[in-house]
């Protein structure tokens, strides 16, 4: 009989990396930390100073209720700011992703140069926004837009009237909402190619072989099966146009007259040029509920995706 | 009378012949088998048929039209694919009712159609459903009633049980049979499972590489096989193949017994020496090698379960016999001969 | 006769349609790249045509943006923005994405997709209370002060990505690490490490676009500008007054578009699986 030694308990920390209760919440802790600190925070000091009085000229913190709010609503440069958003946000969408969606179609065919096609296509969307809204700015420039000389040239247009695209209110619409559309359909490209090729071989010869054309197999057959990944699309397309700044500031600076404001670029002026950090954030906070019937309805769409 | 016939059918991609020069014809009423390991042809063929494809030369001709210039919906056929692709947005009665609405079909008589179609196969209770809610037998199903609602010539059908797990398949296949004897439509089914090809066709074609081997029923494939490969892909174990001449001899391992077990008609003797035994519960498997003779492979013999093994073990050598009428010859070209 | 020219048509009208769309996608790079090498007097006349050269291109405006802007000095503080940045990344999402893909069960999922969802929260929301706090941090008008924030978009959206990825990687091979002798942390780093180069290739490159891209939070937090990034010192130091050096603009702006075009064409795929949660391959 082989005498059994008693072996000392080992201390438990010899074992802390193996045990997956302790690692997996330690690895994930940082991006915990991360995202509470700097993403939830803010927030929460977003909704403090709305109901302030808060200025950094006057850095007291002064409890005005909703006053704030009050103020901001009542506004009529916060209403048409409102406006705008929601017009360039709606027409980039349904201009960037149609485009996107027709584009997507004809790149789909194979043709020679199809590479370099596609790889131009891409660019609105890859390259950072100020600089390809300066491009654009340049094109709209008063004086020597390059539009404006071509519908000279073509005859549409008498040389004395210029078109003032960014000094004129209808013009300077058209243009913030023309620049969004082109940032947005190489994003909307991509989506419907990937949408269109995820769509099983099997069912595409069925529906064939079934008698359906061109147009109902586009519409009765493809389109339902990848609306998950459209709406995925969607999402994001409005949560970028919606929530711009870059383009309308450096486009326009809000202007004429604040006529082409979007909320985000009268936060940046009212909180930060002006330094009216309170009635800044309030007009920051009208982005979240509308922020928040995004998520949702993006959360539906990941649900979704799997048919 | 040809439901289906194609005449001379080639298809090339790049240097590849998919399809040399295929010729076939599919009765009225006739289940078809196209056979043939992956990669032979067999889909594409039928895919040319359906149209879904080009063939570079030939002709198909669909109760006896030339439907090469044809889409698929104006020639008169219905496909069930491997996946069976059903419509996954779609219920049941919608994905069965879509043919026909793609026709302009009359309400009344879609719906009098759907019934019946969904009638026939059974599967009424499930109308409402979505393909990802059916089983993998109830979708075959609904794939087939989506067929049979077209009123078509032919069914084409590509490997539709291969989807199935193995307990089902052998259950689905008699129903697909039983279904077919029932509506009497000309069918062309795709497989390369000799075992259903077997089990299901009124007629073999047996195609490897692009080309058509033999066509015929089960019986005369098998007993007859035109050449080499299709005396080796039909029968598990494949037909014994041993030089001579040549060419080759060939027996099927169950025709392959201990001479003193084949009384009565003439036989040929073959020595063999036994290396490798396998009880398979309703057969034994031997294994082994002919004693002088050269073959290609493991020389096997198929003995059913009641013959006694009689001391046959590994290592043993005992004398083998085949009766003369079922050995077959095939020249140096590996196709089948006559006796010299 | 008549199916040739419907042929002929059809083609043609598909490649007509063609090079609008790419016409309408890439002009203005076209425009940025011509204008880059025009002569001033070429640039600023209203009787020439602007689709070309009428005098001798010239590389002006990109010697005064190399030596009399502060240019060079951007793209420094771009790249190292964007080293910092994706090391912290790496550093915080990697682990995480890997914690994320190993919790058995929906709350492993839903957490993910609760990080993922921060992506969604923009800048503009915000960069106002972040201003607050960066000066408190004392790293007002600081690149660091971007260094510090800029994780905030590309954790997300990058610990998403590699959660995806990790759950693919069999879990055999890190249990076989496990019963050769390593423990779960050494098991991660030995077996599935290696075996994510592509993946963190891919985040590498994302964190780093995303933060080349970032606008908002450059304009917010810094004004000084020899601290400013590229993206933002082009669109605000290349204005004397009311004046815009146009040459130098489209210069710095090709330059400076460049790399991120080209990363873009490269890994645009795995964007859009990411985003589609893997959906569409």
């Amino acid at each position: 009989m082989t005498a059994i030694t008693a072996v000392a308990p080992r201390p438990k920390s010899r074992f802390l990396l193996d045990r997956p209760e302790l690692v997996g919440p330690l690895f994930i802790a940082p991006a915990i930390l991360y995202v509470l600190v700097l993403v939830a925070l803010p927030f929460f000091l977003a909704l403090y100073y709305s109901v302030s009085a808060y200025t950094i000229f006057d850095p007291n913190y002064r409890y005005v209720g909703l006053k704030n709010f009050t103020d901001v609503i009542e506004s009529d440069i916060f209403r048409r700011t409102l406006i705008n958003t929601l017009v360039f946000t709606i027409g980039a969408q349904v201009i960037g992703l149609l485009l996107g969606k027709f584009a997507a179609m004809l790149l789909m065919q194979d043709f020679p140069g199809r590479g370099i096609a596609r790889a131009l296509v891409v660019l609105p969307w890859a390259v950072p926004v100020s600089l390809a809204t300066l491009a654009w700015q340049w094109m709209f420039d008063s004086l020597y837009s390059v539009i404006n000389w071509t519908l000279v040239a073509v005859g549409l247009l008498d040389p004395v009237h210029r078109l003032q695209w960014l000094g004129q209110q209808d013009l300077a619409m058209i243009a913030v909402t023309v620049v969004h559309a082109w940032r947005l359909f190489p994003f909307g490209v991509v989506i419907f190619i990937a949408g269109f090729t995820s769509v099983p071989q099997d069912i595409l010869d069925a529906a064939t072989v079934d008698g359906a054309g061109f147009w109902r197999r586009n519409y009765q057959i493809i389109l339902p099966i990848i609306a998950p990944i459209i709406m995925i699309a969607l999402i994001f397309g409005t949560v970028f146009t919606f929530t711009d700044l870059s383009v309308v500031y450096l486009l326009t600076k809000g202007g004429p007259i604040n006529g082409t404001q979007v909320l985000g670029s009268l936060a940046f002026q009212v909180g930060i040029l002006s330094g009216d950090v309170a009635h800044g954030a309030v007009i920051c906070l009208f982005l979240f509920p509308f922020l928040l019937v995004a998520v949702i309805v993006l959360l539906r769409a990941l649900r979704r995706r799997e048919i | 009378m040809a439901a289906v016939s194609t005449r001379e059918i080639r298809k090339q991609f790049a240097d590849v012949h998919a399809i040399d020069g295929i010729s076939l014809v599919a009765r009225d009423g006739e289940f078809m088998v196209l056979l043939g390991p992956s990669g032979c042809g067999k889909t594409t063929l039928l895919r040319i048929i359906a149209g879904l494809e080009k063939p570079t030369s030939g002709e198909v001709l669909i109760d006896g039209e030339v439907v090469n210039e044809m889409p698929p919906r104006a020639r008169g056929i219905a496909m069930v694919f491997q996946s069976y692709g059903l419509y996954p947005h779609l219920t049941v009665w919608n994905n069965i009712a879509f043919p026909l609405r793609t026709q302009g079909t009359p309400r009344e008589e879609i719906k009098r159609k759907v019934e019946w179609a969904a009638g026939l196969l059974g599967i009424d209770h499930l109308a409402q459903r979505r393909p990802r809610q059916l089983s993998g037998g109830e979708r075959q199903r609904v794939a087939l009633a989506r067929a049979l609602v077209r009123d078509p010539t032919v069914f084409l059908l590509d490997e539709p049980l291969s989807n199935l797990d193995a307990k089902l398949r052998a259950s689905a296949r008699s129903e697909l049979k039983a279904f077919q004897q029932k509506v009497r439509t000309a069918t062309i089914y795709v497989t390369h499972d000799q075992v259903e090809a077997m089990g299901m066709g009124d007629r073999i074609a047996v195609i490897d590489r692009g080309r058509l081997r033999q066509v015929g029923t089960p019986t005369e494939i098998y007993e007859h096989p035109a050449d080499e490969f299709v005396a080796t892909f039909l029968g598990t174990p494949p037909m014994n193949l041993i030089e001579r001449d040549g060419g080759s001899l060939g027996f099927r391992p169950e025709n392959f017994l201990p001479k003193d077990l084949l009384n009565g008609a003439p036989v040929v003797e073959f020595p063999f020496r036994v290396a490798r035994v396998e009880y398979l519960g309703s057969e034994h498997i031997l294994y082994g090698a002919l004693d002088g003779r050269a073959a290609k492979r493991e020389v096997t013999a198929k003995l059913p379960a009641h013959a006694t093994l009689g001391g046959i073990a590994p290592g043993v050598e005992r004398v083998f016999a085949v009766r003369e009428t079922e050995l077959r010859y095939f020249d140096r070209d590996g196709r089948k001969a006559q006796h010299p | 006769m008549i199916r040739l020219a419907r042929r002929i048509a059809g083609e043609g009208s598909f490649y007509a349609a063609v090079i609008v769309l790419v016409t309408f996608a890439a002009f203005p790079f076209y425009w940025m790249l011509i204008t880059a090498f025009k002569t001033d007097g070429d640039l600023y006349n209203l009787q020439s045509n602007p689709y070309w050269f009428n005098a001798e291109p010239t590389l002006e405006h990109l010697r005064y943006l190399f030596e009399d802007t502060l240019f060079v000095q951007w793209l420094w503080n771009t790249a190292l923005i964007g080293l910092c940045v994706v090391a912290i990344t790496l550093a915080v999402a990697v682990p995480a994405g890997y914690s994320l893909a190993r919790t058995p069960g929906r709350s492993g999922e839903n957490l993910g997709i609760g990080i993922f969802l921060t992506y969604l929260v923009p800048p503009t929301l915000l960069f106002l209370p972040l201003s607050r706090v960066v000066s408190e941090l004392g790293l007002q008008d600081s690149l660091w002060s971007l260094v510090v924030v800029y994780p905030t978009f590309t954790i997300p959206f990058c610990t998403w990505l590699l959660m995806g990825f990790f759950k693919s990687v069999p879990r055999e091979i890190e249990e076989a690490a496990i019963v050769d002798g390593c423990t779960v942390v050494g098991a991660f780093v030995k077996t599935v490490l290696p075996l994510s180069l592509p993946a963190i290739l891919t985040v590498v490159i994302f964190a780093f676009t995303l933060t080349m891209q970032e606008f908002v939070y450059a304009l917010t937090f810094i004004s000084s500008s020899d601290e400013k990034p590229v993206t933002l010192g082009v669109a605000t130091d290349l204005v004397r007054g009311d004046i815009f050096y146009w040459g130098e603009l489209m210069a710095a702006a090709l330059i400076a578009s460049v790399p991120v075009a080209i990363a873009y064409n490269l890994f645009l795929d795995r964007f859009i699986s990411g985003i589609t949660g893997g959906a569409v391959k």
